[in-house]
């Protein structure tokens, strides 16, 4: 077993190596299409500016890998947002791999939605095993809103997506990193597909 | 709903963790890696780390303490103390912490804040504002409070969100170690004044300061060392007791 951590220069990929290593499990980070492309699964973490995120992406041609890549894919916060269409965040235009748009939070909460907040869910696929309503720690100023393609809903003061799936990409809101033992068996969930 | 987070803070220097720590079950109380497992495994929210080492010299062993933090525990944390460039930060966040927090650096330097947000974006920085009760009001002063500046807490925060803080992280120095509550005016003031979340700290005793700041100041998020080192409260107990209250709690 073979896990990527794609690095394009926005996220804290160390983060998400020491949860994987903290599992039993080793990973790459890189940033090398040809090295990516032998792993059997890939992880897409992001922290920052969607369209600068974006633009790394497109100048390593790791949009082209994300696009095709045909095992397991986990898009962790603004990763999730990026499989997306289009984001509010810069004007962007996404990966567009599933169809939803990210908007900004227009709420009179605090933004952005930072902390531990809980999050509903059917219980299955990357979410096996875990209670529902568990919390999950979650840092952002853009949201995906509910369509076909959620899997997971979180309340800040609107619904909003906590975690996508469609065919082999999966996409989590929240970072299940940093999210205690709820977020080590969600990893560990997708380690298992 | 999301939920109000409790904060155990631990004093680094030389890579050991200080301030009396009496920790039951713990092989070695002074390890900083240990004792912030023991506080992930009970239930803490987030965890923050402050360098107190006064020479340059020992920083480097403070980014391994960092380090080995990061590779144990699985909740995230802030890092603070001497903090005043764009490449200590860089150093910092490499080693695995997801918050920075500025504070004397940021007063003398205020664009400092608005340097740090761009390059790493505002959830990542925390500016640590530490206050005093004066007749003038509640004071900013810096430098551990050894220097007193002109500053109100109120003003100087609202500064520091316009610069890009994503977090306030206020410290009532007329309360620190009486363990006779948070500083419920001056928080209240503050977080009534910001759109960024508001860290309480100082003057933590019980469980009912913890509802109390959360309750009557509208705090985000409460930070406590001593309490908590000692084991008098435990981080449980203040969650049992903000449940009773209806606080929203992990």
């Amino acid at each position: 077993m073979t896990i990527g951590i794609l690095s394009y220069g926005a996220g804290n990929t160390a983060s998400v190596l020491n949860a994987i290593k903290r599992l039993g499990y080793n990973a790459i980070i890189s940033s090398q299409v040809d090295e990516l492309e032998k792993t059997d699964k890939l992880i897409f973490p992001g922290v920052g500016h969607a369209a600068q995120a974006m633009a790394s992406i497109k100048s390593q041609q790791l949009d082209i890998l994300l696009c095709t890549y045909s095992r397991p894919v986990l898009g962790i916060c603004l990763g999730m947002q990026l499989l997306g269409r289009y984001s509010a965040e810069g004007s962007t235009t996404a990966l567009e791999i599933i169809p939803f748009d990210v908007k900004h939070f227009s709420v009179q909460l605090k933004v952005p939605h930072m902390g531990w907040n809980a999050v509903e869910h059917t219980s299955t696929g990357i979410f096996k095993q875990i209670p529902n309503s568990s919390h999950f720690y979650f840092v952002h100023s853009y949201y995906v809103p509910q369509s076909n393609a959620s899997i997971a809903i979180c309340n800040y003061q609107i619904p909003f997506t906590a975690a996508v799936a469609e065919g082999n990409y999966y996409g989590v809101q929240f970072h299940p990193e940093k999210s205690g033992d709820a977020g080590a068996q969600l990893l560990q969930n997708f380690i298992n597909i | 709903m999301l939920t109000k987070r409790i904060i155990p803070c631990l004093d680094i220097k030389n890579g050991r963790t200080v301030k009396g720590v009496q920790f039951k079950n713990l092989h070695d109380a002074g390890d900083p890696v240990e004792l912030a497992s023991a506080y992930s495994a009970q239930g803490a929210d987030e965890l923050t780390l402050l360098d107190i080492t006064a020479t340059l010299d020992n920083r480097s062993t403070f980014v391994d303490v960092v380090r080995d933090v990061a590779r144990s525990i699985s909740i995230p944390f802030t890092v603070g103390g001497g903090i005043s460039g764009i490449a200590q930060v860089e150093r910092l966040l490499a080693a695995g912490a997801d918050k920075v927090s500025v504070n004397s650096a940021a007063i003398s330097n205020p664009d400092l804040i608005t340097q740090l947000a761009r390059q790493f974006g505002n959830q990542c920085v925390v500016v640590a504002i530490d206050a005093k009760r004066t007749s003038e009001g509640w004071i900013v002063v810096s430098h551990a409070g050894t220097a007193t500046t002109t500053l109100q807490a109120v003003d100087w925060a609202k500064q520091c969100e316009e610069r890009g803080a994503g977090e306030i992280l206020l410290t009532s120095l007329s309360s620190d170690g009486t363990r006779s509550g948070f500083a419920l005016d001056l928080v209240g003031d503050v977080a009534r004044n910001v759109g960024i979340p508001v860290v309480a700290s100082g003057g933590a005793g019980t469980p009912q300061h913890f509802v109390d700041v959360f309750n009557l100041a509208k705090a985000d998020a409460a930070l406590a060392a001593g309490i908590f080192h000692f084991g008098n409260v435990t981080i449980q107990a203040v969650k049992d007791e903000m449940r009773r209250a209806g606080i929203p709690t992990r």
